[in-house]
């Protein structure tokens, strides 16, 4: 996983609350088996609107989502993560995601910031008057700052240094082997499983 | 969720996270094991992919196992060879890795919901996860189930562990009698429409109360299920004599002194008398109706007796100019173009039992597109043992093989642009069911009855 450390960059204002997972894309292009390539999908059929925020020039190039509250609602699909991360994304930033999704970006190295509601409101704005407004992320210091506004944020530490170092969680777990073998040892024989002698014909 | 010792007392999920806890560390999340892990075709390649270019394996392939259910066809027809590659991509990881797969064409095929409990896998006291937000169904048995991104599913076909941060707890409690003719479906799009779709979100969701408790297993999956549409972690229901009943002699449920064993286990489950949720909702049974949604996300749901709202806000002008609807019609004089009975939520012999009951003798309405489809090989093998695949085919229906179908609009069951749809799923978001799609969500018994009518209808209604 790529580390983030900080970030700057001009924003995308997406100013709908409760914003799912099939509209982040579409279920139809969940058929592909790769990891990468979903940027095109994103926002899939909101995009066809030529009115859509996503197709006006001023914000071509944006790295920081702004989003409405409850933004990646619905399906557990990563593919949302992987279409926002193919478009260029590197900070998310609403009042509140949904825990499965704000989960996945944390997985792959997207920043997720939670900020309240009169923060959020505040980028939205200043996005919205200004596209050529910079905002900066800063993980390290926990801060989010643009000329409009310069607020602290929360995240877990775990997630914070996973990311700030950019750390594979995968071989972080298995550092202790030890514990879940043990636990192992401890486990009923009579739970389930899927080994033939616990399957009858 | 604190932690607590015997004698503290805890709640029913408290006590499920506290069995699986590997390690607990200071500044980290809990490192939770994973008793069963179920995989499909659409959230596992990359995951699979992962492990090899990482050199890893599955830990324990004897506690993984999976199916085909969200991009598999359920009629003949042409086959897309991008999901043909799909399909063939979990075969082949399956086989490399030595998972048990239920592939289409098998009779232990369905969607992965469906399956889990059928073969009695799904138990109380377990933690059950997988690659979709609806593992929270499984919660019915009183298990901790919940859904995972790909990520996620690498990390637990690598270690069998998942780090998880403690939810909060969150009661919710359905007191008194249903009224007759209010299903489970109507119970939880009624506590949807109360609570909203943030309303659950970082809770584990208890399902308390009489009202819950004389429910069957199928109309408590069918509330835990939707369980993520009020955006909770998982969705609980202590286990009891019904779910005991329900698993005894299933494949996979335990056997001879095991069975009294869990037994055992199993009541100890419950929440303690005294125990604290960090949040509390009651609902009054009795207040409850048959509910149809009208917007575009769950919470937008009113009662069959209901108009469509007044739009309180930007959200609720969005969704009723792309459903087409105006404020002050009734709900039903509404006329949906298709009924679609099926899915995780409403698919299980229960549920096509209660359709076929009020299809008997009657017709599909001339001009309305009506599908069925089984959410499993086995329900579709023990409801045409039971004829109701004719009733369902004399009245009109399209009887069809197991799968996701038009839950999602992924494989080629899918709305048309502007086509309006009475279903029994649980979305109802923007092209969920197909592009430019009109998802009204109802239960079974609406689905059918709408069917008939011709617009949104209860079954009392056909008597009138
Ligand atoms: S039936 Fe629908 S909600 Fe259930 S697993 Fe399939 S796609 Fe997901």
């Amino acid at each position: 996983m790529k580390p983030f450390t900080t970030h700057t960059g001009r924003a995308l204002p997406l100013d709908r609350a409760d914003v799912d997972t099939d509209q982040i894309i579409p279920a139809v292009h969940l058929r592909r088996i790769e990891r990468t390539g979903f940027g095109p999908f994103l926002f899939g059929e909101w995009r066809k609107d030529p009115a859509f925020v996503l197709n006006d020039p001023r914000y071509a190039g944006a790295s920081v989502l702004i989003a409405g509250p409850n933004f990646g609602s619905g399906s557990s699909r990563e593919h949302a993560v992987w279409a926002l991360e193919d478009a260029g994304f590197r900070a998310l930033i609403s009042e509140r995601f949904a825990d499965i999704f704000r989960t996945n970006c944390s997985k792959i190295g997207l920043l997720t910031v939670e900020l309240p509601a009169e923060s959020v409101r505040a980028l939205m704005d200043a996005v919205l008057d200004d596209p050529s407004t910079e905002i900066t992320v800063d993980l390290r210091e926990l801060r989010v700052s643009a000329p409009a506004v310069d607020e602290r944020f929360e995240i877990d530490p775990y997630t914070r240094r996973r990311l700030l170092e950019g750390l594979d969680d995968i071989a972080l777990t298995l550092a202790n082997a030890e514990a879940i073998e043990a636990f192992e040892r401890g486990r009923a024989t009579r739970l389930p499983s899927m080994a033939p002698t616990g399957r009858p014909a | 969720m604190a932690g607590t010792t015997a004698t503290t007392p805890s709640t029913l999920a408290e006590k499920v996270w506290e069995r699986h806890v590997v390690r607990r560390a200071e500044g980290e999340p809990d490192l939770l094991y994973v008793d069963l892990h179920l995989v499909h075709e659409v959230t596992s390649p990359q995951a699979f992919e992962g492990l090899r270019l990482a050199g890893r394996t599955v830990r324990r392939p004897d506690l993984t196992v999976a199916t085909m259910d969200h991009n598999v066809p359920t009629a003949p027809g042409p086959e897309d060879p991008i999901s043909v590659q799909q399909m063939s991509a979990l075969r082949t990881n399956c086989a490399e890795f030595g998972i048990t797969l239920y592939p289409t064409g098998d009779l232990g095929q369905g969607i992965v919901h469906v399956i889990g409990p059928q073969m009695g896998l799904t138990q109380p006291g377990l933690v059950m996860v997988c690659g979709d937000s609806h593992t929270s169904t499984h919660g019915a048995f009183g298990a901790l189930a919940f859904g995972i991104g790909t990520s996620e599913v690498e990390h637990v076909l690598a270690t069998q562990t998942l780090p998880q941060p403690k939810p909060g707890t969150m009661a919710i409690s359905v007191d008194g009698d249903l009224p007759a003719g209010v299903s489970a479906k109507d119970v939880v799009l009624g506590i949807i429409a109360r609570i909203g779709t943030r309303g659950g979100v970082g809770h584990v969701i208890e399902y308390r109360g009489d009202a819950i408790r004389s429910l069957s297993m199928e109309g408590r999956m069918t509330i835990c299920n939707m369980s993520i549409e009020a955006g909770a972690r998982a969705g609980m229901v202590a286990p009891d004599d019904t779910t005991f009943a329900y698993l005894e002699g299933r494949p996979h449920a335990p056997t001879g002194r095991d069975w009294e064993e869990a037994l055992d286990d199993w009541r100890s489950l419950p929440t303690d008398e005294g125990a604290a949720f960090d949040r509390e909702v009651t609902i009054d049974a009795a207040v409850l109706r048959p509910h149809v949604s009208w917007g575009t996300n769950p919470g937008q749901t009113v009662t069959i007796d209901d108009v469509v709202p007044e739009p309180g806000d930007e959200a609720a002008e969005r969704a009723l100019a792309y459903m087409d609807l105006r404020p002050g019609t009734p709900m039903r004089e509404i006329r949906p173009d298709t009924v679609f009975i099926g899915s995780c939520t409403n698919s299980r012999i229960e549920d096509l039992r209660e359709a076929a009951g009020i299809l008997e003798g009657r017709m599909v309405r001339e001009g309305l597109r009506a599908m069925v489809v089984p959410g499993s090989m086995l329900v579709k093998r023990q409801a045409e043992q039971e004829g109701l695949d004719a009733v369902f085919t004399r009245a009109g229906f399209e009887w069809r093989d197991a799968g996701c179908s038009m839950c999602l609009g992924m494989n080629p069951d899918q709305l048309t642009p502007g086509e309006r749809c009475a279903s029994t799923s649980n979305r109802n978001f923007e092209g969920r069911q197909g592009r430019g799609g009109r998802t009204h969500l109802v239960s079974p018994a609406v689905a059918a009855a709408t069917a008939v009518a011709g617009h949104f209808a209860t079954p009392s209604d056909l008597d009138a």
